[in-house]
């Protein structure tokens, strides 16, 4: 049977769309909030520093952050060849190089706190 | 013999803009350039958390402002429009079958926009 990477990178991008739609508007909501100059109590230093010092909230930022960035690159790769790019290997490997670098540098930092 | 063969006249770079069905397509996924972007967001915050109080403090500083504010406008409207556009197809991505029959689209639709709000009013009350 020939082998496919299709079903990882597929399962990624459904599992990040479905954690994507059910936290990253609140989430948008939050920082817009700050944004405007009205910072909400989650965004002093000590309670989220609390929050990713607990291995289950570093879970939590793990797998939010992750899903979202390989749920968005799968698409995106998808999307660029919908605008007419037609140099899909290519376009994969930058997609996919971005999303592995934003876990990396997640990865990085959770290790840090 | 020399037949003309039939070319059909479709752009590489607007085809979407003929048809609303196909702008409606391309609009959820063009949300997953906001995604990605804001993503990138947080792992700046959560370096900035990681190196110190007063990296975060610059970190929130950076986020205030007009561009700040138009950004964050924007990854609104499009994450919105691609948990809607996800929500919306649910009963097509996964049928839930009870003895003979499916259940209804509009009852699984309408458990997962319950969750969503359900989820988002816990985090919202949680962070502010």
């Amino acid at each position: 049977m020939a082998k496919s990477n299709k079903p990882i990178f597929w399962g990624l991008f459904a599992a990040g769309g479905t954690v994507t739609a059910f936290v990253t508007p609140v989430l948008v909501l939050l920082t817009l909030f700050a944004a405007m100059g009205f910072s909400p109590d989650l965004f002093t230093y000590e309670a989220l520093r609390g929050f990713a010092a607990h291995w289950l909230g570093k879970l939590i930022i793990l797998g939010v952050i992750v899903l979202s960035l390989w749920h968005a690159a799968h698409r995106l790769r998808v999307t660029v060849h919908d605008f007419g790019v037609r140099a899909d290997a290519v376009v994969a490997y930058v997609v996919y190089g971005i999303a592995g670098l934003g876990t990396l540098m997640t990865i990085v930092y959770l290790l840090r706190i | 013999m020399s037949r003309k063969p039939y070319v059909r006249e479709v752009s590489k770079t607007t085809w979407f803009l003929s048809q609303p069905r196909y702008k409606r397509y391309m609009a959820r996924e063009v949300t997953c350039v906001f995604i990605l972007i804001y993503t990138f967001l947080l792992i700046c915050a959560l370096g900035a958390l990681a190196k110190g109080p007063d990296a975060f403090q610059a970190f929130l500083h950076a986020l205030r402002g007009p561009l700040g504010v138009l950004f964050n406008l924007a990854a609104l409207v499009a994450t919105v429009y691609h948990s809607m556009s996800w929500f919306d197809v649910t009963p097509q991505a996964m049928p839930i079958q009870r003895g003979e029959e499916f259940v209804p689209g509009n009852v699984i639709v309408g458990a997962h926009y319950g969750a969503w709000a359900v989820v988002s009013l816990i985090i919202l009350i949680w962070g502010i």
